[in-house]
C-alpha cells in the first residue's frame, strides 16, 4: 500500500550528492521525487525511485547507510486549500507529521504528497475513508 | 582430543616452586646483564646495587627501571647480551611513537617463544586438528612470525596469510577451512563486518580467535564473538619483552596468565615508581628471566593494568594480568581530563554502535576541541534528523558521565573511518604538544 522511500545518510562533504545521483543514473534508475534534510554535519536524502530494491543495492555499494521506509502517499487536488484539508483530517485524528514533501503528479491537476507519520496504516485508513486518493 | 595444558608441570606449579625458580633465574639474569650490557652495569653502579645484592624477589625493586628511551639510545645493538653470532633473528618495533628499536633472539629464545605461544594455543583449545589463519603482519613486527612459531609447535596447519586484502582473506578462510584466526582485534572486527556484509559468516569454519597487539575492551570481545560465532582470546606481549605470548588467556577468559617461568610482572605507580598492591591499577613493568639475546630489567611498558593471584578455574597457577586499559602514551589529556580510547570504545559498544571510532583532538584559541567520529550502521540509522541528533546527544552525554567531558559526536558512513589492516588509528591529535 504505502510508498517506498529510500533514506540515505549523507556526510556533509563536497560531492556527496553527485556520487549518489550518479550511481543511480548509471544503474538507469529514475528519481521520481526527492527531498534533502540538512544539519550542519550531515543530511538525509530522501528518494522515491523507479526501482527501490535496485537503488538500495546501488547506494549501499557506494558505502552509505541507507534504509527503506514506508511513507504515506496521498493525492490532493492542485488548488488553494487542497493540502490544508488533508492535514486537518490527520491532525483531527491525532496523527502527527514528522516531515513531508510534494511533487506535481503526471496529470497536472493533482499534487502528490509524501508524508512521514507515526502510524502510516492508520493515516491511510483515515484519508481513504474521507475520500482521498492514496498513492501506491 | 587436544591437551589441556602444553607444559602442565610448570603451568600448574605451586607458588613456592615458581618463586624458587624465579629467584634463581633473576639472580642469573642480573649477573649476566651486569657483565654484558654497559647500560645495566652503569645504572646499577649508580644505584649502588651489585648482582649479589639480589637475594630474594623482593630485591627486584632495588634495580633501576629500563625505559623505551634507553632502548632507543642504545640502538641498534647496545642492549644485546650475547655476541651477534649467537643471534638468529631480529625484530623491530614499528617506530610509530618515535625512533624504532631492534631486538634479537637466540635459538633458545625462539624455542621459549614457540613454547609460550603453544601454551596460549593449547589454553584456547587449539591443536593439531586446527587450521590457524595468521593475519598478523609477517616481517619485522613480532606478531606474524611470533604466533607462527607457536602455531607450528602445537602441530596445527598454519596458514601464513599476513595482513591485507580482506576479500582474499575471506576467500582463503572459506576455501582452506580456517578454524582459528590470529590478528589484531580491530582487524578481526573489520573481517567480521565484511563477512557479515557479504553474508559469508556461515560459510566460515572459524571457532576460535586469538587477538592482540593493541588494547581492546571486553565489549569488543563480545561483539567479535557474536559476529563471527567464535570464542575470542586475548594475548599480551610487546616487542621489547618478547613479542606476543608474554601473557596468555585460558578458557576462563578472565585475565591473562603471565608466563612466570620466563617473566616477572610488577605493577607500579607511574609517577613515583613504587610497586602497587595486587588489584590496584598501575603501570605494568616486566623483567625477563630466560631471555639470552635481549634481556630486559624492569622494563616500563607504559601499559596500564592490574594483576591478581586469585586461583583460576583452569588450574593454572601463573598470576593473571588484566586486559590493559591502554597505554600511558595512548592516554589523552583533554582540557585537563585523562581520556583513554578504551573508555570511548566501551561507551559506544554499550550504546549499540560498532567499535569503529576516531578521536580527533585539536586546539583552537587555546582551548582543546574534542570530537569523536562514530560509524553508523543500517541498524542504528534513522530516517529523522531529530532522531539522529538525539543519538549524537546520547553518545555525548554517556561519554560526559564517564569522562567528565563530552565530545562533539559526528556520525559518519559505515566502514568509512580509515583503518589500517594492522593497528587501528584511533586518535588524531592535532595539537602537536610533544613536538
Amino acid at each position: 500500500m504505502a510508498v517506498k522511500q529510500l533514506s540515505v545518510f549523507i556526510e556533509n562533504r563536497r560531492g556527496m550528492l553527485v556520487e549518489v545521483t550518479e550511481a543511480l543514473a548509471s544503474a538507469k534508475i529514475d528519481i521520481r521525487a526527492l527531498a534533502l534534510a540538512e544539519t550542519p554535519d550531515y543530511g538525509i536524502l530522501r528518494l522515491i525511485v523507479s526501482d527501490t530494491d535496485k537503488a538500495l543495492e546501488v547506494i549501499r555499494a557506494t558505502g552509505r547507510t541507507v534504509s527503506v521506509n514506508n511513507m504515506l502517499g496521498v493525492r490532493i487536488s492542485d488548488r488553494p486549500g487542497g493540502l490544508a484539508e488533508a492535514l486537518k483530517i490527520l491532525t483531527d485524528n491525532g496523527i502527527d507529521v514528522d516531515y513531508m514533501y510534494a511533487f506535481i503528479a503526471e496529470t497536472g491537476d493533482q499534487a502528490n504528497v509524501v508524508l512521514r507519520v507515526a502510524d502510516t496504516k492508520k493515516a491511510e485508513r483515515t484519508l481513504s475513508d474521507t475520500g482521498f486518493d492514496l498513492i501506491n | 582430543m587436544n591437551k589441556k595444558y602444553w607444559q602442565e608441570e610448570i603451568e600448574t606449579a605451586s607458588r613456592e616452586e615458581i618463586t624458587a625458580l624465579q629467584t634463581e633465574r633473576l639472580q642469573e639474569t642480573v649477573k649476566r646483564v651486569y657483565e654484558k650490557v654497559d647500560l645495566y652495569r652503569k645504572r646499577m653502579d649508580a644505584a649502588g646495587v651489585r648482582p649479589e645484592d639480589i637475594k630474594t624477589l623482593d630485591d627486584l625493586k632495588r634495580l633501576p627501571f629500563t625505559s623505551k628511551q634507553d632502548l632507543r639510545d642504545t640502538y641498534p645493538y647496545g642492549m644485546f647480551a650475547v655476541p651477534l653470532t649467537d643471534v638468529v633473528r631480529l625484530h623491530a618495533s614499528s617506530g610509530t611513537t618515535g625512533k624504532q628499536i631492534v631486538v634479537g633472539y637466540t635459538k633458545h629464545d625462539l624455542e621459549v617463544w614457540d613454547n609460550i605461544l603453544a601454551r596460549q594455543f593449547t589454553a584456547a583449545g587449539i591443536g593439531k586438528e586446527d587450521f590457524i589463519h595468521i593475519a598478523f603482519g609477517y616481517g619485522l613486527f613480532t606478531g606474524g612470525f611470533g604466533v607462527h612459531g607457536g602455531a607450528q609447535k602445537v602441530g596445527a596447519t598454519v596458514i601464513p596469510v599476513s595482513t591485507g586484502n580482506t576479500e582474499r582473506q575471506l576467500t582463503i578462510m572459506q576455501d582452506f577451512g580456517s578454524t582459528a584466526l590470529c590478528c589484531t582485534p580491530s582487524y578481526a572486527m573489520y573481517l567480521a563486518e565484511t563477512a557479515t556484509a557479504e553474508g559469508v559468516v556461515d560459510k566460515l569454519k572459524l571457532r576460535t580467535g586469538i587477538f592482540g597487539a593493541e588494547p581492546w575492551t571486553e565489549e569488543m570481545r563480545r561483539q567479535i564473538e557474536s559476529m563471527l560465532h567464535i570464542k575470542a582470546y586475548d594475548v599480551y606481549g610487546l616487542t621489547e619483552v618478547m613479542g606476543p605470548g608474554v601473557a596468555y588467556e585460558c578458557e576462563a577468559q578472565n585475565g591473562m596468565h603471565v608466563n612466570e617461568d620466563h617473566f616477572i610482572i610488577e605493577i607500579i605507580d607511574p609517577e613515583t615508581g613504587e610497586p602497587l598492591p595486587n588489584g590496584t591499577p598501575g603501570e605494568i613493568v616486566y623483567t625477563t628471566l630466560t631471555k639470552e639475546a635481549f634481556p630486559v630489567i624492569r622494563y616500563r611498558t607504559r601499559d596500564i593494568g592490574t594483576i591478581t593471584h586469585e586461583k583460576c578455574e583452569c588450574g593454572r597457577t601463573f598470576v593473571r594480568m588484566s586486559k590493559p586499559r591502554g597505554r600511558t602514551d595512548d592516554m589523552l589529556i583533554i582540557r585537563g581530563v585523562n581520556v583513554f580510547p578504551s573508555q570511548i570504545e566501551t561507551v559506544l559498544i554499550n550504546l549499540g554502535y560498532t567499535p569503529n571510532y576516531q578521536i580527533i583532538v585539536d586546539r583552537v584559541n587555546n582551548l582543546d576541541t574534542f570530537e569523536v567520529k562514530v560509524e553508523l550502521t543500517d541498524d542504528n540509522f534513522e530516517d529523522s534528523v531529530t532522531a539522529l541528533a538525539r543519538r549524537e546527544k546520547a553518545i555525548t552525554e554517556a561519554m560526559r558521565s564517564l569522562l567528565g567531558i563530552g565530545p562533539k559526536v559526528t556520525l559518519v558512513n559505515p566502514r568509512s573511518i580509515e583503518r589500517s589492516e594492522g593497528k587501528a588509528r584511533r586518535v588524531i591529535d592535532k595539537r602537536h604538544l610533544h613536538d
